[in-house]
């Protein structure tokens, strides 16, 4: 068994205050997508981040470290989630990634961890 | 006894495919793989002249090959990549013949079939990008030299290699399995190793200045693999399709270029230089594949192919069955080009100003970037007679092609209507 990063992408920063009519729906998919990972024997761990704007970035600097406000990357996409998951193969976990794509309705990048 | 070094030329091309698909199984890994079978073909350099081919060759190919690497794998077992390969081959409970000529090679060869068609989906695996798919695939079941898969796409030799070693390095890293897709995959899988072969057809189809030879064997090694794919998956009427579709395109490869490579439009082909012996096999074969009711892209183009091979003149033929089948066509492929194809079958068919309205009917920005469609609208409108803006529309064309062959083409068609203009 290898495991898995999928993780969840979107074009811009969310507000969780203000998620948009398609949160119900989609938090009801992606809690039917967790059970079936679970039931499946594959679910390591997983979760919903909050949004970019919450993120802190801490760097060494000459034995200390420094910090700054915002994520590491100015980027337009952010990652709003992920899942560890466990599967024999690439297509098995392909094959999570696009039940977990449809549920989440966004993109879902597929990265496999080193080691065997 | 035949003359050993041509004979080990015709054994790689024939066998390097299947022997390497075979040793990845064995040995479960792809650069192991590819490593064991060159060795193997370098003993055979040595020995064959001396010895004579062997009755099987595909067969002592790969068990020396196999032993070979056995013999590696114990060298050098201490390495972290090879490793993985020792207990593969520990797992299969595999030892090494004494002598491959005595090894149960008929076991051996058995499985082959279904190695090459698990080589064939790993190749194709929808996680690369469709141009490595196309150099692995080239690489691993063609036997391809990395420099002559750059020749033939004329691409620089260290992109190839890149591109190779990338993808080789994806489908390790992410565990992709060395399988074929049960049923309920084969629907995603198959048209990607479909589409795979065709692009390699494709581009050893398309004339250009330059190695003409190697492209030639871009085509041949296509079809090869176009048949070992319909024969190793019979059920499958897509695969039948594009088989067909490739046959009676290279029918009439004598035909489409002239002598110094320049492009024969298929109206202005000298129909008795078509290759009558593939024109009827790819006949059979759409006849065989419509039968079982599961059209598809492939079939469709394939059942085009075959109206136009069915026509004894250009003017004879049945233009109103092709417009039928480009609307089949675009309903399950619906893309630019299909559409300015049924255009051109329009125009055929109901006359040069029905073809234009059917153009001008298209999405203007995918048309606009795609050079068939200005090639096709320049030919309407001189039909037409407008010549100034047929003119127009061959230097937006021009300005959209990067094949030589095919450049010299539009220019020609232009200066014909508008001379000097």
């Amino acid at each position: 068994m290898a495991q898995y990063l999928l993780s969840v992408w979107h074009d811009e920063d969310y507000d969780l205050e203000d998620p948009g009519d398609d949160f119900p729906r989609i938090a009801a998919q992606v809690d039917r997508f967790n059970q079936e990972l679970t039931g499946a024997g594959s679910w390591v761990f997983g979760g919903g981040l909050m949004p970019s704007s919450s993120a802190t970035v801490v760097r060494p600097a000459d034995g200390e470290v420094s910090m700054t406000d915002g994520p590491y990357a100015e980027a337009k996409e952010i990652m709003g989630g992920f899942w560890v998951i466990e599967a024999p193969d690439l297509d098995a976990a392909l094959e999570w990634a696009r039940k977990g794509s449809l549920a989440c309705e966004g993109p879902v990048e597929v990265r496999p961890f080193q080691g065997e | 006894m035949s003359d050993a070094p041509d004979d080990l030329a015709a054994v790689f091309r024939a066998e390097a495919g299947r022997c390497t698909a075979t040793l990845i199984r064995v040995l479960g890994d792809v650069d192991l793989a590819e490593d064991a079978v060159a060795e193997a073909f370098a003993v055979a350099a040595e020995r064959w002249p001396q010895t004579g081919v062997p009755d099987n060759p595909g067969a002592w190919i790969t068990t020396t090959a196999r032993n070979r690497a056995i013999d590696r794998v114990r060298r050098e077992s201490t390495r972290d990549d090879r490793q993985r390969a020792a207990h593969h081959l520990h797992e299969a409970e595999m030892a090494p013949d004494d002598d491959p000529e005595l090894g149960d090679l008929d076991a051996l060869v058995e499985v082959v079939p279904d190695d090459q068609l698990r080589l064939m989906f790993l190749c194709c695996h929808p996680a690369l990008s469709a141009d490595a798919r196309v150099a692995l695939t080239l690489r691993l079941l063609g036997g391809l030299q990395t420099e002559e898969i750059a020749r033939a796409f004329l691409v620089p030799e260290a992109t190839i290699a890149q591109r190779i070693v990338r993808a080789k390095r994806k489908l390790r890293d992410n565990h992709a399995s060395y399988r074929i897709p049960s049923a309920a995959e084969l629907p995603d899988r198959l048209p990607v190793v479909l589409a795979a072969i065709s692009l390699v057809f494709t581009e050893g189809h398309r004339a250009t200045s330059g190695d003409q030879l190697v492209r030639a064997d871009l085509s041949d090694e296509a079809i090869r693999l176009g048949r070992l794919l319909v024969e190793l998956m019979p059920d499958e009427p897509e695969a039948v399709g594009l088989l067909a579709l490739m046959l009676l395109t290279d029918a009439r490869r004598g035909a489409r270029t002239t002598g110094d490579g320049s492009l024969v439009p298929l109206a202005d082909q000298d129909r008795s230089r078509w290759d009558r012996a593939l024109i009827a096999e790819g006949h059979d074969l759409v006849r065989a594949c419509l039968r079982r009711g599961r059209p598809g892209p492939w079939q469709i183009q394939a059942a085009i192919a075959a109206v136009h091979a069915d026509a004894p003149t250009a003017e004879a033929t049945d233009w109103s069955q092709i417009v039928a089948l480009y609307d089949q066509l675009l309903a399950v492929r619906p893309n630019v080009v299909v559409a300015v194809n049924r255009a051109v079958a329009v125009a055929e068919h109901l006359g040069a100003r029905a073809g234009l309205d059917a153009l001008d009917g298209l999405d203007r920005e995918a048309a606009d970037a795609y050079q068939g469609f200005h090639a096709t609208r320049a030919e309407l409108l001189a039909r037409s007679g407008r010549g100034a803006e047929a003119a127009a529309a061959w230097d937006r064309a021009l300005a959209l092609t990067t094949n030589p062959a095919e450049a010299r083409f539009l220019r020609g068609r232009r200066d014909a209507v508008n001379p000097g203009g």
